[in-house]
């Protein structure tokens, strides 16, 4: 209550004429800076870079499935599209896009803070990045990459084609996501501003620190695992290789180890992006902030011992295949009491209808479509038959895009005010918003039709009874490309051109808006002391205030 | 930059900490944090290990009867002396006997660098026998099956452990360097801290491998 609301001043807003945008010039000063904003900007840079080609190669794959026979490319080149589709989408673009984006960005904002534990190690993290992202995709165009992006053993290690470049490439950026992790946990610990207890940190702040959890923990496993990989398929050590003693099931736990807590590490970030978007736009405290801080840890924690839901059909033992599968519906648990404490933040609310919440709309009803079919994939008797069908790539295309880019996209219209100091125009923001949520519904509802039909994933051909399916998802699909289409258009013209924001346009308490918008090279004036307690709109019992924004 | 700064600015004192002593906690997190990471990537291996000693029981026990129970036991008490050095040129720069420690130092390098030429040896050794991984194996001594998976299982831990204890050397050699130049004293030896955290756990690593390989 001690910043008056900026809504009920007549001033125009105002662009800060020095900030971290214009504080150094050069692209030299960009390539060496350790501010962790211009670090957020260039990873926001790369991700939509590689979002950009993830999606090409998705729109290629979506192409070629409209007929049921070959339609514009061969077999081997459907393998690597699907293979480059799925590295470039969950290594390039998934696991960094928001707290490698957001998280640099808005974390030592969030805490009061000059910047992140060890700038130079944030610089360290984008350059490894840059060079696995490098080399993974050079091997991939120049080699050619046949195995999916989860290399299962043994056809990874006996594929003509070269592995050696991808693999090293993913340890790399593997590498990059560990030093972002320790960095923000370290960070979480030693920089909050005076006044700011764990209990005061904003939900955002909890979710990256879930996540951090996760990505120093399980990377160093797959870290290990690409690069046995590749020994195996170089050396011939034999250490997944039945022929000679090994075991290709060994793989699979290495591999799903990380590679299930690992959708944890995309999909924490973006609960924790609609927590403040949904705060804000309902301009009320935040429901049960105790229950969602604590679900994310839940989330990490149980995520870890539910990996072996991957393997039901691999020849598990049923005392196992049991005990994964209850554990992996834990997960649906902590993930119902956010979807509550959502629903009943906007309850009641000031909702301000602008496009962040059509986003937040869709990202509920995909990600309570998305975990309910979550629940029935792990069970096992319904996962032993849709188990490698279209039904899986449905569901996880559910959370993956369904959860995951809305709040990417959230984020990336919530903070884009914050980041550059500009309006994005609202008319098209809303066009584009209600695109995307209608294209992604038809592009992989009829995607669960067809994996419950018998349709099978990875396959170039199909029966003709799936071809109507695969028609509707290839338009649905078409429409979200012509979605993103719109935001980047309207993004790059804001950038450019776009009315300015004022320091707090949403008029939102989150303590990252406490600076001015863009903000200054080290942040805050002077460090903030944080006298209340996070998304406090109103004191107890106190109504709503009904304003427009 | 805050008005309450009396005292002279630390040099060590990175601008967004306020006080070094929250900074050394930083790092000394970050560190262990760091160490962490590297205890989960031996753990994949440790891993393959249950998974093929509870395969090839009878393999792993017989191929290693076949290692060279002195040069490991020998590495062992090297790597533990190094330790040991380790941690008093630690006590030393927090007393500010710079000299000292530079010994101390010098001394913990020489170790890291004799257990590698014992390793160096033993691989040799492995090489001119034919007792090596996967499809290469071709040793006459241990013939039950699985004893290839023996061998894969060993040259991945004592490689990378080995790779460990170089890159914990050039850790070592780098502070040795910044401990001659006079960068340390008795109220700032971090560095020295955590190198030697780091050299622990290069030790700690081998005192699991040296009973799981040699002693089974």
């Amino acid at each position: 209550m001690s910043q008056p609301s900026q809504l009920h001043e007549n001033k125009p807003p105002v662009y800060p004429a020095v900030n971290y945008l214009n504080a150094d010039r050069g692209v030299w000063s960009w390539l060496t800076t350790i501010d962790h904003k211009r670090i957020g900007v260039m990873y926001l840079v790369s991700v939509l870079l590689a979002f950009l080609l993830g999606g090409i190669f998705a729109m290629a794959l979506r192409i070629e499935l409209l007929t049921p026979g070959p339609t514009i490319m061969g077999a081997n080149t459907y393998n690597r599209m699907f293979t480059l589709h799925g590295v470039v989408m969950i290594f390039l673009f998934m696991i960094p896009a928001i707290p490698g984006v957001f998280g640099n960005f808005c974390l030592p904002l969030m805490l009061g803070a000059k910047d992140v534990a060890f700038p130079k190690l944030n610089l360290l993290s984008l350059y490894l990045y840059w060079t696995g992202a490098a080399i993974a995709l050079g091997g991939m165009i120049m080699g050619g990459t046949d195995t999916g992006w989860t290399f299962y053993a043994p056809y990874s290690t006996s594929t003509p084609m070269t592995l050696f470049p991808v693999l090293l490439g993913i340890f790399l950026l593997g590498f990059s996501s560990i030093v972002t992790g320790l960095n923000f946990i370290v960070t979480i610990h030693t920089l909050r501003a005076p006044g700011m207890g764990f209990m005061r940190m904003q939900l955002f702040v909890w979710a990256i620190y879930a996540t951090s959890i996760i990505q120093v923990l399980a990377t160093p496993v797959i870290g290990l695992t690409v690069l046995l990989v590749g020994i195996e398929k170089v050396g011939g050590f034999g250490l997944f290789d039945a022929t000679r003693g090994g075991d290709p099931v060994l793989f699979q736990h290495m591999f799903w180890f990380y590679s299930h807590p690992a959708v944890y590490i995309m999909v924490l970030p973006s609960m924790g992006v609609v927590s403040e978007a949904i705060a804000t736009s309902a301009r009320k405290n935040i429901f049960g902030y105790k229950m969602i801080a604590y679900s994310s840890l839940g989330i990490a924690f149980v995520g870890f011992f539910a990996w072996g839901h991957h393997m039901f059909v691999s020849g598990q033992s049923p005392f196992n295949d049991g005990a994964f599968a209850v554990i992996s519906m834990l997960v649906g648990v902590f993930t119902a009491i956010k979807v509550f404490n959502w629903v009943a933040t906007l309850y009641r609310g000031s909702i301000a209808v602008k496009t962040p919440l059509i986003y937040i709309c869709g990202f509920l009803f995909f990600i309570v479509f998305g975990g309910m079919t979550g629940i029935a994939v792990a069970t096992v008797s319904l996962d032993v038959h849709w188990h490698d069908t279209y039904f899986v790539i449905a569901h996880f295309h559910f959370i993956m895009v369904g959860a995951v880019i809305m709040a990417f996209l959230i984020a990336l219209h919530y903070w884009f005010p914050k980041m550059f100091g500009r309006k994005y125009h609202e008319g098209w923001g809303m066009v584009a918003a209600s695109l995307i949520v209608l294209g992604f519904n038809a592009t992989f509802i009829p995607q669960f039709l067809m994996g419950n039909g018998g349709m099978p994933r990875r396959y170039y051909m199909y029966p003709e009874r799936f071809w109507a399916l695969n028609v509707a998802s290839t338009a649905g699909s078409s429409l979200l490309a012509f979605g993103f289409l719109i935001i980047l258009i309207y993004l790059i013209y804001a950038l450019l051109h776009g009315e300015i924001a004022g320091d707090n346009p949403w008029d939102s308490k989150g303590y990252e808006w406490m600076t001015t918008s863009p903000p200054p090279k080290h942040n805050f004036a002077e460090t903030p002391i944080i006298t209340e307690d996070a998304h406090s709109y109103q004191e107890p019992g106190e109504e709503v205030e009904h304003v427009v924004i | 930059m805050s008005s309450s700064d009396t005292h002279a600015p630390n040099p060590h004192l990175a601008h967004h900490y306020e006080t070094i002593e929250k900074q050394d906690y930083a790092v000394r997190l970050g560190m262990w944090l760091f160490l962490g990471t590297e205890v989960l990537l031996f753990a994949g291996l440790f891993l393959g290990y249950t998974v093929y000693r509870h395969f090839y029981h009878e393999a792993f026990h017989q191929a290693s009867r076949h290692l060279d129970l002195w040069a490991g036991l020998t590495n062992t008490v090297v790597l533990i002396t190094s330790s040991l050095t380790v941690a008093l040129a630690y006590n030393a720069i927090k007393q500010g006997k710079t000299k000292l420690c530079a010994i101390l130092l010098a001394l913990t390098i020489l170790c890291a660098l004799a257990f590698l030429v014992i390793k160096g040896i033993e691989y040799n050794h492995k090489f001119q026998e034919g007792a090596l991984p996967g499809k290469w194996y071709h040793y006459a001594e241990v013939t039950a099956p699985g004893a290839n998976l023996y061998y894969t299982v060993y040259f991945l831990t004592t490689g990378l452990h080995a790779f460990h204890v170089i890159v914990g050397m050039s850790i070592l050699i780098w502070i040795l360097s910044r401990v001659l130049r006079g960068h340390f004293s008795e109220s700032y030896y971090v560095p020295v801290e955590l190198g030697g955290l780091y050299w622990h756990l290069v030790d700690l690593v081998w005192i699991f491998l040296f009973p799981l390989l040699y002693l089974i």
